[in-house]
């Protein structure tokens, strides 16, 4: 990052300074949300309200929250960098993030919704004996939280850094970490929802903006746009290459590597707690369907824009630009400054800080609920709050504890730190351990609390395990690679894919079946009328609280 | 405020808290109930066995199975033909090529099946609230 900054500087010839709109936007958009926490504390009162916003979003606002949650900045600014430099490669993951949006639609949200209460444990615990799966279910939405949170703060560390010149890496780690505290602290769910609300609407309106001054670019013409990246000059090492950056293969030489992370993709996000525990803020399945759909607009338009964006970063900028500066991930930002100037570029940049905001508060509200409603009030207290007001308290003290974590993680791993693994390696835990087990619980009858804690403890250690041996994590980084940014583990990797998916998923679901096989629980299979009525029915779902 | 669902007797919880105190003697509050508490007032299995109900979830299922499966294999169609037919997928059309298309379709795909799902369980809702209101109960 500071040979980058001073690159920059070198590049444009000048000491960075601090864009005075960009100031001024950042710190409009953090007084906007920390108006929003105000009004939202004083409603956040008991648990339903505190954990569930009172289950009173709409569904469209539920829509928002749900892309607001979900795009991160690995979408925005990590996908409009990857397309910028490797082309079509990188388009590829816009289709994963929202076909993926289907199995969530079609399997998983309504269910949830009808037979769940704050958490994605609460499925699975309905049949199943609760204190052991709660334990593990509770662990592992904590494990893909906090990796997802690590790789979010790394990156919004080093953003800020180079978006306002003049603050460090750990100011701007610690600024993030508090504020995301604050929202989540003392406005619960019902901040951390309009948080999203007003990131998605920032990042939708900014895309559009975006991709419209491409095409004007363009005259406007399709054809001329796509002509456009048929031929793009760079450099790759010392010499020139020509390539047409619509035809595949210039990430991706392994195909199973984008198969296994496909897999991932698509079965990860039904299994993402922090997105699944946005179906309890709405009033009832339907309304759980309706925003799952109104994401999916959200996200698709989104998704088909990263065409404009990221493809015009590489036509307009160029992919040796955008690699002097800043690299892949400032290619967004970079694009509107060439594009709109120094007042697009902040408003650019203020998205970005919002995108990440929104998605931290996101996390740290799933870690800290699923702590408190878990492991805290269903297994150490067996369901029984000691104190009225209790489990709220104990979200609260778990989520400054879990911002801390984070916090402390980040700055420890520094700016340079190779982090970008740890998003798809949260898909990979979410796709392996938690899917199988809300699938098999809620379609399968015969499915029991072995198969629940066989199915989860293989789908987290086995993701986590491959991911060591896997080339990112092992790798024989050349003598020039700086130390910060080296591989873990100077060896070859012994599994040679990125993504464990392809292996770690089926391992899950063939733990989970084995585990069931093995045993039979009587109670388990006897629920299941309950449970498929309830999930079918809405009969006797949690209501929304009364004004 | 959510519309409920004719003759459903599950109260609307408005407690500062719905997670039950401990000490409190007496009856606990309808809303407080537990599933198993809950078995009481609702013949779960019957409504289970109910041929509306039976009919419902065999609706779904004729459905949803062939739609994940459809989207599944269309899906990974596309990292398929990119990984092993590469030759096919760089053939230009116009001004794009088979590549970017196929994975453009993805989109509307997408859409596409979610638009006909959310169709199909309107219908659904209807069965369900439909068989609510001759629900068997105790």
């Amino acid at each position: 990052m500071i040979s980058m900054l001073a690159e920059l500087q070198a590049i444009t010839g000048d000491k960075p300074h601090a864009n005075p709109a960009a100031i001024a936007m950042f710190v409009g958009f953090v007084a906007a949300t920390l108006i929003i926490t105000y009004f939202s504390a004083r409603k956040s009162t008991g648990s339903s309200a505190y954990f569930a916003a009172g289950r009173r979003i709409t569904g469209w606002q539920n829509g928002l929250a749900v892309a607001g949650d979900y795009m991160s900045a690995a979408s925005f600014l990590g996908i409009a960098g990857m397309i910028a430099l490797s082309g079509y490669d990188g388009f590829l993951y816009s289709v994963g993030f929202l076909v993926a949006y289907l199995t969530v639609l079609l399997l998983v949200a309504e269910p949830l919704r009808n037979a769940g209460k704050y958490t994605m444990a609460d499925v699975l615990a309905y049949r199943l004996s609760p204190r052991p799966v709660r334990a593990l279910a509770s662990l592992s939405t904590i494990v893909v939280s906090t990796f997802y949170m690590i790789a979010q703060m790394v990156g919004a560390g080093g953003l800020v850094v180079v978006l306002l010149p003049g603050i460090s890496y750990h100011v701007a780690v610690v600024c993030v970490g508090i504020l995301m505290i604050v929202y989540v602290v003392f406005g619960g769910m019902l901040a951390t929802t309009w948080v999203q609300i007003i990131k998605a609407v920032l990042l939708m309106s900014g895309s559009v903006f975006l991709s419209v001054l491409v095409m004007s670019k363009f005259h406007f013409s399709l054809n001329e746009f796509f002509t456009s990246l048929s031929k793009i000059t760079f450099h790759k090492g010392a010499e020139v290459v020509t390539a047409d950056f619509l035809t595949p293969g210039m990430k991706f030489t392994k195909p199973l590597d984008f198969i296994s992370l496909s897999l991932a993709l698509v079965f990860g996000t039904a299994g993402l707690p922090h997105i699944l525990i946005r179906f309890y803020t709405v009033p009832d399945a339907k309304t759980a369907r309706a925003s799952v759909v109104w994401a999916m607009v959200l996200i698709g338009v989104f998704y088909i824009m990263t065409t404009f964006f990221g493809f015009g970063a590489a036509s307009v900028l160029g992919p040796d630009f955008i690699a002097k500066n800043g690299g892949g991930n400032m290619a967004a930002p970079q694009l509107a400054k060439a594009l709109g100037g120094d007042i697009f570029f902040a408003f650019i940049s203020a998205v970005a800080f919002a995108t990440i905001l929104a998605v931290v508060a996101g996390l740290t509200i799933s870690a800290s609920t699923s702590f408190a409603h878990d492991f805290f009030t269903n297994v150490i207290h067996h369901g029984k709050e000691q104190k009225p007001g209790e489990e709220v308290r104990v979200a609260r003290i778990t989520a400054i504890v879990v911002g801390a974590v984070s916090i402390g993680l980040a700055i420890a791993l520094g700016p340079s730190a190779n982090v970008a693994f740890l998003v798809g390696l949260a898909f990979a835990v979410a796709a392996s351990a938690n899917l199988p087990v809300i699938v098999f619980s809620i379609f399968w009858k015969r499915f029991n609390t072995t198969g629940a804690v066989s199915g989860l403890i293989a789908g987290l250690f086995s993701s986590i395990g491959i991911i060591l041996i896997s080339p990112t994590i092992m790798k024989i980084d050349a003598p020039t690679v700086a130390a910060s940014a080296r591989h873990l583990i100077q060896a070859n990797a012994i599994f040679p894919l990125e993504n464990p998916g392809i292996v770690s998923i089926p391992l899950g679901f063939l733990a989970a079946w084995i585990g069931t096989m093995l045993t039979r629980e009587a109670s388990a299979e006897a629920k299941f009328a309950e449970l498929t009525v309830r999930a079918n029915t809405g009969l006797g779902a949690e209501k929304a609280t009364s004004h | 405020m959510s519309s409920q669902t004719p003759q459903d007797f599950t109260p609307v919880s408005g407690g500062p808290t719905d997670v039950a105190p401990l000490g409190r003697t007496g009856q606990k509050p309808a809303h407080e109930r537990t599933a198993e508490e809950e078995a009481g007032t609702v013949k779960w299995e019957e409504i289970a066995e109910a041929p509306e109900f039976k009919a419902l979830l065999a609706s779904k299922a004729a459905f949803i199975i062939p739609a994940t499966i459809f989207f599944l294999v269309y899906y990974f169609a596309l990292p398929v033909l990119v990984g092993w037919f590469p030759e096919l997928m760089k053939k230009k059309v116009g001004s794009v090529n088979v590549a970017y298309l196929f994975a453009f379709s993805q989109f509307f795909m997408a859409w596409i099946v979610a638009a006909i799902y959310v169709r199909k369980a309107a219908g659904w809702d209807k069965s369900a609230a439909a068989l609510l209101t001759k629900l068997p109960r105790k």
